[in-house]
């Protein structure tokens, strides 16, 4: 008689697949897993708490360091909260920049996803072929705001910086260009048997299931829910672009890679007509007094990040620090799904469902 | 070498085993460190990146042997918890059998080591051998991934080796010979590449597993066991490991060429360049397949991998035998 026993192991907070310092203690059956508990807060920085002591205009920093891979996305969830607090009136100009930064962000933030998850899944080429194109969208930024990844672009009333000379073009020429190399993604992984077989049916879950655990961006989109904030709730311009939705049925982690990727084309899309409609000229920023003062009372603002709901809480007494400030920070409740999904599935699973989640460590502790 | 072979063993003889032996380890040393360049070369070439190039010239050329001397000066470490006399043993056991295969490779026509009239199955029964040295390494280093990792290439390179043997059974209905110099000269007209696809096939894929390369890398994932058997190896140890690797990707190299591709037979022609030469560009062929391979495919899953071994491999390696029976009765 064969006596087995069960092993625990700890993945992370170490590991290579991990995406960060994130920690899964496993309790396994040979390759199978019977438990799996998630141990976070290892890069928990206490942000919230931070912010209570310093002004609106010195928060935004520390919102880059959240999700670090769609900085700008967090840097706009601020300033419109406390816009929408102060009920301020965006120039145009800064709107369309504003834009157009936010969804070069949501392409570079889906490449580094789709470079790191083929690597998760052991092709190597597709990383460098994805970083290849992120790097170009990450030295566009670099022109208009001086950062690569901390962009500290957006102010309260507008952005900081006016595009520079020919930023503009640079941005339309980047479309056609990304379209190619897309499509070069999809020759290269889309059709690989392989790959089909690894994702297929993979870390699936419901409708329902989705919505009770609260999940939001592509990890809802893959189980047929068409949710998304910038066409249910639209916030800054994005009612005056033309794009869809995708939208999948399947819920596995195939439905969640063909969503991103087509979240990539949609983003292009949005970026086309931002650089057609650019206007010529005007401000980029409004008129703000020196020192930001939101009026007594709270205000809850939520947008679309590359990873789901972005939300952002300020509750003020009219001081120039906020009282509480609290950030709905998608990764963290995306992941609270990943338990559920791992039971009874094997190691090499678990790669595939975790890195189909599109978790930054920087959200999820906050 | 044939002489020397069925001589009266001496001193002499000894010594000139021993010098050929050392020059053929040296050998495969020199095309370990420079299919390592190579590797990362191409590989560097396909991802847009430049590879090694700093040490040795524009090239990198002394990469390798930086990394190597780098490795051999590196301090000695073995877990605590290891067990030590099997944490020590098991590099050397993995990389024994990967250099003892060679010697039934017949490079040319008259450089063979030992012209053995079952090479192929020599061949195929000590290779099977590095399986225990990976295992032991796995289960030594007491280590959780490593476990995970050996007990993967255990069962992997085991299922594999069956499609791999029954594959080449219609190269051997062809040849009539389990020698490894008799089937290369059965390929003076024709290589068996052409006679039997179905067994090249089910040959080269299998192959790719044995040596535990991308698309069948799971013994070392790194990106779900970190390293595999090999986490808690390190300095000279982990070379071995990685030595056994690359002599075993030469050694099958080599054996692909000389089973399906002709092995030193030159092409129609061009008799008058020399066989090691084309056996050396047909062998660089294979190689740069592998690489190839290795900048391209995703990894599979484990389960899948047994289900493809014994419900994909299998068969068609089957199957091959017939079809290659029937081929050689009816049309040779």
């Amino acid at each position: 008689m064969i006596r087995t026993e069960e092993m625990l192991l700890n993945v992370g907070p170490q590991h290579p697949s991990t995406h960060g310092v994130f920690r899964i203690v496993l309790k396994i059956d040979g390759e199978t897993i019977i438990e799996a508990t998630p141990v976070i807060g290892y890069l928990h920085r206490g942000t919230e708490k931070l912010a209570e002591n310093l002004q609106y205009t010195q928060i935004i920093p520390y919102t880059d360091r959240m999700d670090y891979l769609a900085a700008m996305t967090n840097n706009y969830v601020i300033c419109h909260a406390v816009e929408t607090m102060m009920s301020l009136e965006i120039p145009e100009r800064a709107e369309y920049l504003r834009v157009i930064v936010m969804e070069l962000g949501r392409i570079a933030s889906h490449l580094v996803w789709f470079g790191t998850y083929l690597l998760d899944i052991g092709a190597m080429s597709p990383f460098l072929y994805a970083f290849r194109e992120r790097e170009a969208i990450i030295n566009m930024l670099n022109e208009i705001c001086g950062a690569r990844l901390t962009f500290n672009y957006m102010r309260v009333g507008g952005v900081k910086w006016d595009a520079p000379d020919g930023w503009i073009e640079k941005v339309r020429d980047f479309v056609p260009y990304m379209r190619e190399e897309l499509a070069g993604y999809h020759d290269l992984v889309t059709g690989n048997e392989i790959f089909l077989n690894r994702v297929k049916g993979i870390g699936f879950y419901t409708k329902e299931e989705a919505l009770n655990y609260s999940l939001s961006g592509a990890n809802l989109r893959c189980t047929g829910t068409n949710w998304d904030l910038r066409k249910d709730e639209p916030y800054s311009i994005y009612e005056r672009f033309d794009f869809d939705i995708p939208v999948f049925h399947t819920g596995d982690a195939w439905a969640r890679y063909q969503c991103r990727m087509q979240e990539i084309e949609e983003s292009l899309k949005i970026l086309e007509q931002a650089v057609e409609q650019f206007p010529a000229e005007g401000p980029v920023m409004a008129k703000v007094p020196r020192i930001i003062k939101p009026p007594k009372g709270e205000a809850f603002v939520r947008i679309e990040s590359p990873r789901g709901e972005i939300g952002c809480y300020i509750a003020s007494e009219g001081k120039k620090e906020p009282y509480r400030l609290k950030f709905r920070r998608p990764s963290f409740y995306n992941l609270q799904i990943l338990p559920k999904l791992l039971v009874g599935e094997n190691i090499s699973n678990l790669i595939t469902i975790l890195g189909g989640i599109d978790i930054v460590l920087g959200e999820v502790d906050g | 070498m044939e002489d020397l072979l069925y001589a009266q063993p001496g001193w002499t003889h000894v010594a000139i085993f021993f010098a050929l032996g050392a020059a053929l380890l040296m050998t495969v040393l020199g095309f370990v460190t420079y299919a390592i360049l190579a590797e990362r070369k191409v590989l560097g070439f396909m991802q847009m990146r430049t590879g090694p190039n700093r040490v040795g010239g524009r090239f990198g050329l002394l990469q390798t042997v930086a990394d190597v001397f780098k490795l051999l000066i590196k301090e000695d470490t073995i877990p605590k918890l290891a067990d030590r006399p099997l944490f020590i043993l098991a590099p050397v056991i993995a990389f024994a059998p990967a250099f003892m295969v060679l010697a039934t490779i017949p490079f040319s026509e008259n450089l063979q080591f030992a012209d053995l009239s079952v090479g192929l199955l020599y061949y195929v029964a000590v290779s099977g051998l590095s399986t225990i040295g990976i295992l032991m390494g796995g289960w030594a280093s007491n280590n959780k991934y490593s476990l995970l990792g050996g007990m993967r290439a255990a069962a992997q390179m085991i299922s594999y080796e069956i499609p791999l043997v029954i594959s080449v059974v219609g190269v051997i209905l062809f040849a009539g010979s389990l020698n490894l110099n008799d089937i290369v000269r059965g390929q003076e007209n024709i290589a068996y590449i052409f006679l039997t696809p179905i067994g090249f096939f089910v040959f080269l894929i299998s192959s790719i597993a044995e040596l535990n390369r991308t698309p069948f890398d799971l013994p070392e994932a790194e990106s779900e066991l970190v390293a595999g058997y090999h986490v808690e190896y390190s300095g000279f140890r982990w070379a071995f490991f990685m030595l056994t690797e690359y002599v075993y990707l030469f050694a099958m190299a080599s054996l692909t060429t000389v089973l399906f591709l002709g092995g030193w037979n030159p092409i129609p022609f061009l008799g008058f360049i020399p066989g090691a030469l084309w056996f050396g560009v047909k062998f660089s062929i294979v190689v740069f397949f592998m690489i190839w391979i290795r900048g391209t495919l995703p990894r599979l899953r484990a389960d899948q991998l047994m289900g493809f071994a014994w419900k994909v491999l299998l068969p068609l390696a089957l199957l091959n035998i017939f079809v290659s029976a029937a081929v050689k009765e009816l049309f040779l």
